[in-house]
């Protein structure tokens, strides 16, 4: 991975262009990056290569390479659990999390970033203090809650993806408020006010100016909400059923009485991942496009 | 100071809110209804290969009920691990099925949460009354004395699963029926990467099932006639030893099985690394992994005289499924009608066949399908040898005490370390303080 | 009309935080109060269909709790500090991971994209998934790992097991760091976008090496991202339970009992919620006394570094 950006020539002596980095720098990263990638990688060539083996090879001793190749575990994976359903569940409740909760943590943030006003340590406080709490301490109580909106107004929140949502959404909310206040904050004020200049309110000041120039915060908010959301097993495997389960626990069902059926698990989880990979690459453009760069400057 | 003022705030605020939403007291427990009589919800455990493959199996079934009564019936498979958390909420909330699967041992917990609906005579009559299923199963239903709080619908023992090649390759000509016998046919296999027997050490409720069979054989309950948890009796402790023995002192099962949980045992067996395993009913999984049936024979689990029965000769924990009914149920009367077809001759005829295990109804019980050689020995020790695990309230905490116990010792027998009387004993003994009372 | 306007400026803040609090208070604080009020209940299986009526107990939940003597209290202190340990070395390991791949990454080279991709990979798949292929990778018999310690580099004597024992706290640390790692990686490249390119061009002019810009200009500049992301961290890998669920099940040996698996054991496995309440509040007894005092000593940090 050699460096492309471009070199000065040499001056005198041995010193190099002061903008290039030094040959140990290069040569620290090139090891740290490959052996870091390995480690990250390791497991998923473990799934690439198991999903590709018939079950008895799987549940024999390990090799690095599989001694037959069969693409049946990718066939099997649709009737053993019904994975579509599951993906699109959790396709609903993941987006829709990462949407509300951004929305609303961008509107919390930019109160806090951008104003004086009495309570703000107060609700910073508290809404910091939730994330606190032990899943295990309100799963009982949450459920209840639940159960009671439902009895009392007919709106039904256990068994939906409506409270799956609702419930995560409230979980990556704290965070995401507290990291996009620390964006915000490092978006300069003058923006806004060039804004207000130009005969914006405050709201347009928010999304013309201070939305965009902090979107890498943004992103990288939303991809914790929507990976809070993607991975939660205990309240998901309480608060569904059948028809609203989510992968994170439908996932379980390769894991049978009997039997694990590894290669279907290895296999189902990289094709319910490929979307989610391809969703990444496509955000990360926006991530380092570094659209503040310019603004900032 | 402004922590503390935002402390006090948020405490009134959200007691304010608590009670205007009217969580803070909990739900009453409704009575059963008959509000939605065409109607009923059921939660299955899964009992086939995988939850879909239930759905076929129990689809077809629930269409035919739904003709005979006009009863239209909302299945959900819910997956073992699932299943008690999904049955604790909803009991907390009182907002569940109308009818439920339960495992068997959980029968005595769940009746003291006063959730599901009891059996009294009326009801049992209703079914076709007590003397319809085989008395083990219905003591696994409940508390002694106490109104059984489900019915059985698949039973289930345990047998001595053996490699009949393996055998014969160290020349022995019949199954073990003692314990002696065990451990020295296991010696005679276990060398050259192959083992006499395997076990699922880090599996709780196995190391459970194991360890409560073997207590019998040892005169131990680990419970008293009070309910007191007994863990460190001798006979408890020789029990437990015997079975860890097996790998730390007899060298008959091997190490790796100490973190087995999710049943590579069997896997283990079918491709011929290990000689014997005990287990409940192992055919199709044995099928599954491509091993024929006339390559494994199937023996009673040994005891002590080589004869089971009952008391010291018990050989088997009777394992199972109860089917229940929630006590919040909107159709009772459906409810009581759709346990009375589940549990009907043919069905349990039908839907035992299916899964591998036995009718809990004797009637059914006359069938081919519970005459092969694995099913004849697991109807046999059903009926002659089995006995329930202590139908306490408490089962859980037991389950999970004990089986870590077992599971914790087995690590301890891998790694090498000794086990003793004292080793075993002492954690047995925190095992036991663990059980809050 | 001045005043409604001034009013409506005053409001806006408030207007702007009113679906953030509402939200907590329905699915976090309300639930947390119905838990608080649990713990002070003898709230066992035979109260749970109408846990209202269950008799208060007090303190005593608290008292069998905190009684380390007693084989209860023992175990959660057990659980605690294993907990700690677990925590600050993933908060550490992470952080360390995270920021010197994004700074390593921060300027342009073939491959970046990929590798970019590459290191977001762990968090784009399901726990469960990757949980349970560390899992099969642990296995003491046939998994990757003691393939390769034992039988290709011959480092270990016997196969060592990964998940009993001690060496539990090692697997479920590492599973932890690869999972929230590119979390932190995520968070800090985001930063990084956020420094002015020509602070680094002034310095480099002035003759300072890259370890120096590193220093003076990188590090202090991610400052205010680093107090949350450290405080994240140390609050996630606190409360994890997903991870020891999936690789230990319900009983994880001791070596790695997380708080989380430990209070999860005492109340949803043997039906006694009132005790796993009392440890529930305890936990956030002291989360709130640390979060407390690490934003007081950060803050302050920081104000003088401003000034």
């Amino acid at each position: 991975m050699p460096s492309d950006t471009v070199r000065a020539p040499r001056t005198a002596g041995r010193r190099r262009s002061p903008t290039a980095p030094p040959r140990s720098f290069l040569w620290t990263r090139r090891i740290f990056l490959t052996a870091l990638a390995g480690f990250v990688l390791l497991p998923v060539y473990v799934m690439l290569s198991s999903s590709l083996k018939p079950l008895e090879d799987v549940s024999g001793a390990f090799r690095w390479l599989p001694s037959e190749l069969t693409v049946r575990p990718y066939l099997d994976i649709w009737h053993t659990v019904p994975l579509a359903r599951y993906f699109t569940n959790s396709l609903i409740v993941a987006g829709s999390a990462t949407l509300c909760s951004v929305t609303v943590a961008v509107f919390a943030a930019y109160a806090v970033s951008r104003y004086q006003f009495r309570g703000k340590r107060i609700f910073t406080v508290t809404v910091l203090s939730t994330q606190m709490f032990p899943g295990i301490l309100f799963l009982l109580p949450l459920f209840l809650i639940y159960v009671n909106i439902g009895n009392s107004t007919g709106v039904a929140l256990y068994g939906s993806r409506g409270g799956l949502i609702l419930t995560y959404l409230t979980f990556s909310l704290p965070f995401s408020i507290w990291m996009l206040t620390g964006y915000f904050a490092s978006v300069p004020r003058e923006l806004d006010e060039a804004a207000y200049v130009d005969g914006c309110g405050p709201l347009g000041a928010l999304f013309r100016v201070v939305v965009p120039a902090a979107l890498p915060g943004i992103i990288a908010v939303a991809v914790y909400a929507f990976m809070t959301a993607w991975g939660e097993v205990l309240f998901a495997s309480v608060m569904t059923n059948d028809t609203t389960r989510t992968l994170s626990v439908g996932l379980q069902g390769y894991a049978t009485q009997n039997d694990v059926y590894w290669n279907q698990v290895m296999a189902a989880s990289l094709v319910v991942s490929v979307p989610v990979v391809a969703g990444f690459l496509l955000l990360q453009r926006y991530l380092v496009a570094g659209l503040t760069a310019g603004a900032v400057k | 100071m402004r922590i503390l003022r935002a402390a006090i705030v948020t405490a009134t605020v959200t007691a304010l809110a608590a009670a205007a939403s009217g969580c803070g007291g909990g739900t009453s427990p409704g009575g059963a209804g008959d509000d939605s009589p065409t109607t009923l919800t059921y939660w299955a455990s899964n009992q086939g290969p995988n939850v879909e493959a239930d759905k076929k199996i129990l689809g077809p079934e629930l269409k035919k009920f739904e003709r005979q009564t006009g009863i239209k019936v909302k299945l959900e498979v819910i997956p073992w691990p699932d299943l008690l958390n999904r049955i604790l909420t909803a009991t907390t909330s009182g907002q569940g099925p109308d009818v439920l699967n339960i495992g068997n041992t959980w029968s005595a917990s769940l009746q003291a949460t006063g959730a599901l609906l009891p059996w009294n005579k009326e009801n049992l009559d209703a079914i076709g009354g007590r003397d319809r299923f085989l008395a083990p199963a219905l003591d696994a239903t409940g508390v002694a004395g106490k109104d059984p709080a489900a019915i059985p619908l698949y039973s289930l023992a345990y047998a001595l699963y053996y490699n009949k090649r393996m055998f014969q390759d160290a020349g022995i000509s019949k199954p073990p029926a003692t314990w002696d016998e065990l451990v020295a046919d296991g010696k005679r296999i276990s060398k050259k990467g192959k083992w006499g027997l395997g076990a699922e050490g880090g599996q709780l409720t196995n190391n459970i099932h194991q360890a409560f069979a073997l207590g019998k054989q040892h005169g131990a309950d680990f419970f008293d006639r009070s309910g007191r948890p007994t863990f460190t009796s001798d006979g408890a402790v020789a029990a437990v030893k015997q079975y860890i023995d097996f790998m730390a002192k007899d060298k008959i099962i091997a190490p790796g099985n100490a973190e087995y949980g999710q049943n590579q045992s069997l896997r283990d067996f079918a491709t011929g690394r290990t000689a014997m395993v005990l287990w409940q009913a192992a055919a199709t999984t044995f099928a599954a992994d491509g091993m024929k049936p006339d390559e494994w024979g199937v023996a009673p689990v040994p005891v002590p005289s080589g004869t089971p029965g009952t008391g010291r000769q018990t050989n088997s924990m009777l394992a199972g499924i109860n089917i229940a009914v929630f006590k919040n149920t909107h159709n009772l009367h459906g409810a009581r009608k759709f346990v009375t077809f589940m549990t009907s001759d043919s069905e349990q005829r039908l839907l035992n066949k299916t899964y591998g295990s036995i009718p809990p109804v004797t009637a059914a019980q006359q069938d081919p399908a519970f005459n092969r050689q694995d099913t004849k020995v697991l109807r046999e020790t059903l009926a002659r040898s089995a006995t329930p695990l202590p139908q306490i309230a408490e089962e859980s905490q037991f389950e999970t005490s004990v089986g870590t116990a077992v599971k914790d010792l087995f690590a301890d027998a891998a790694a090498g370390h000794p086990v003793t009387t004292a080793s075993v004993k002492a954690r047995l003994g925190k095992a036991e303080q663990q059980m809050t009372k | 009309m001045r005043t409604v306007a001034r009013l409506r400026r005053a409001g806006l803040p408030y207007l702007l935080l009113l679906p953030a609090l509402l939200l907590e208070l329905l699915v976090h604080l309300v639930p947390m109060v119905i838990g608080i009020v649990m713990s002070f209940k003898d709230l066992t299986q035979l109260f749970l269909g109408n846990w209202g009526a269950a008799p208060w107990k007090g303190l005593g939940n608290y008292r069998v709790t905190v009684d380390v003597d007693a084989p209860v209290g023992a175990t959660l202190l057990h659980s605690f500090v294993v907990t700690c340990a677990f925590s600050v070395l993933t908060v550490g390991l992470c952080w360390l991971l995270g920021t010197a791949a994004a700074i390593f990454l921060q300027e342009n080279f073939r491959g970046r994209g990929l590798l970019r991709a590459v290191f977001l990979t762990p968090y784009a798949l399901p726990i469960y998934a990757a949980v349970i292929t560390w899992a099969f990778m642990f296995q003491r018999d046939n998994g990757l790992v003691n393939h390769v310690l034992h039988d290709q580099l011959h480092l270990t004597d016997g196969r060592p097991f990964w998940l009993l024992g001690d060496n539990s706290f090692l697997a479920l640390l590492v599973v932890a760091v690869w999972k929230t790692w590119p979390f932190a990686f995520l968070v800090v490249m985001a930063a990084l976008q956020n420094i002015p390119k020509d602070l680094y061009e002034a310095a480099a002019l002035d003759g300072a090496g890259m370890v120096r810009q590193i220093r003076r200009i990188t590090l202090p500049s991610l400052r205010p991202i680093n107090q949350v992301l450290v405080l994240v961290l140390f609050l996630w890998s606190f409360n994890d339970f997903n991870t020891p669920y999936v690789l230990f099940g319900k009983a994880a040996p001791e070596a790695a009992d997380l708080l989380s698996i430990h209070i999860y054991q005492s109340s949803f496995v043997t039906w006694n919620f009132g005790t796993g309440s009392a440890m529930s509040v305890l936990l956030l007894l002291f989360l709130l006394v640390v979060t407390a005092g690490y934003l007081l000593a950060t803050s302050r940090g920081r104000k003088h570094a401003d000034a």
